[in-house]
């Protein structure tokens, strides 16, 4: 089995205070008691809570990324350098379509969640694939946004307040990018290997920064798009 | 925003089920209310009325983060969450410092700067 090294290994560690040098009687005695049942059950709880706080304090640190991003745009957004501003670029009905492609998705990702919860493999993955589609609605919005920028000339290279926004909500699309990537391949982990233990700490992990990035949406929609217009 | 949060934990989360695991009620409102806090400052925006000031945007961006946070990413108070809410206010006071920060800061050096600028090279 492959846990018993770790059993092993934890079971020393735990039993060092009370046995001293004599760890293979107390690891006897642990097996012999029944305690190694208890112990294997309470260490896999351990690890994945584990995981998700780790995974947790990196979305933290990614947070700090974009306050750095945010901060920029906020300093940047009125150096135009006679270039456009924000008021006549944005489109707030394209924005709003955007917004509602990415909260939708957030709602069904938290749906596959849920169907996980109660064990049901096929319903987890049909969530994850309107996630996915949803998710796939808003980047391409995006792209084809950027891309219309650029051709009329208020790409990231013309002013100082389009260098800052290009770089802070692509971003995010990049972010969203990888969201849908990592959204693939647990579909596929999901479908070929069922609901194992490691598939759901994945999901689970997969839905924060699912939810991580509508946040940040938020950020962006409120302080690029509707400020830029309500200036 | 410890206070909000608290408030807010209060009364979403806890509702009747136990340590494991969000329910579908709480998906629900927390979604529905995202929503609202979406539509309202759009169309203030759209509409162009007065009280579309960015206070008042960033009034309901705040809240729709409390609402993601607390029914979406479900961190609440309780003890087996007690690490993710310690990193979560963490971040949130060097949010703060970072973007507040930043901007105390160029704003005073905009107001000593800009007039020297304007009589040319600011180098000199």
């Amino acid at each position: 089995m492959s846990n018993d090294p770790i059993l092993v290994q934890g079971g020393n560690l735990a039993l060092r205070r009370d046995y001293g040098d004599h760890a293979a009687d107390a690891l006897r005695d642990l097996r012999r008691s029944g305690g190694a049942v208890d112990f294997e059950v309470e260490h896999h709880h351990d690890v994945a809570s584990t995981i998700q706080l780790g995974f947790w304090i990196y979305l933290m640190s990614d947070c700090l990324l974009f306050s750095g991003l945010f901060a920029t745009y906020a300093l940047l957004n009125s150096h135009t350098a006679g270039g456009p501003a924000g008021s006549q670029l944005f489109d707030l009905p394209n924005v709003l379509i955007e917004t509602m492609f990415l909260l939708f998705s957030s709602f069904t990702c938290g749906l596959a969640t849920l169907a996980m919860n109660a064990d049901r493999r096929n319903a987890t993955v049909g969530w994850l694939a309107v996630t996915f589609l949803l998710g796939l609605g808003f980047i391409s919005m995006e792209v084809s946004e950027f891309a219309h920028l650029v051709a009329i000339g208020a790409g990231p290279d013309r002013s100082a307040f389009l260098s800052s926004f290009f770089t802070l909500v692509a971003t995010h699309g990049l972010h969203v990018t990888c969201g849908l990537i990592f959204m693939a391949v647990m579909m596929v982990a999901v479908l070929k290997k069922g609901l194992t233990p490691t598939n759901r700490a994945r999901v689970v992990n997969l839905s924060l920064f699912w939810h991580f990035l509508d946040i940040i949406w938020v950020g962006v929609f409120s302080l690029v798009y509707l400020f830029g217009v309500a200036h | 925003m410890n206070v909000a949060n608290e408030a807010l934990a209060g009364r979403g989360p806890h509702g009747g089920h136990g340590a494991h695991g969000p329910t579908h009620k709480q998906y629900t409102i927390g979604f529905a209310l995202a929503i609202i806090l979406t539509v309202i400052p759009f169309a203030l925006v759209m509409s162009h009325t007065v009280a579309a000031t960015p206070l008042v945007i960033a009034g309901f961006a705040l809240a729709q983060i409390l609402v993601h946070i607390v029914y979406f990413l479900h961190v609440d108070t309780s003890e087996e969450k007690r690490w993710n809410l310690m990193a979560l206010l963490y971040t949130g006071v060097m949010v703060f410092i970072v973007l507040g920060g930043s901007l105390w800061i160029m704003h005073h050096l905009y107001v000593n700067m800009v007039p020297h600028a304007m009589h040319g090279n600011v180098w000199k």
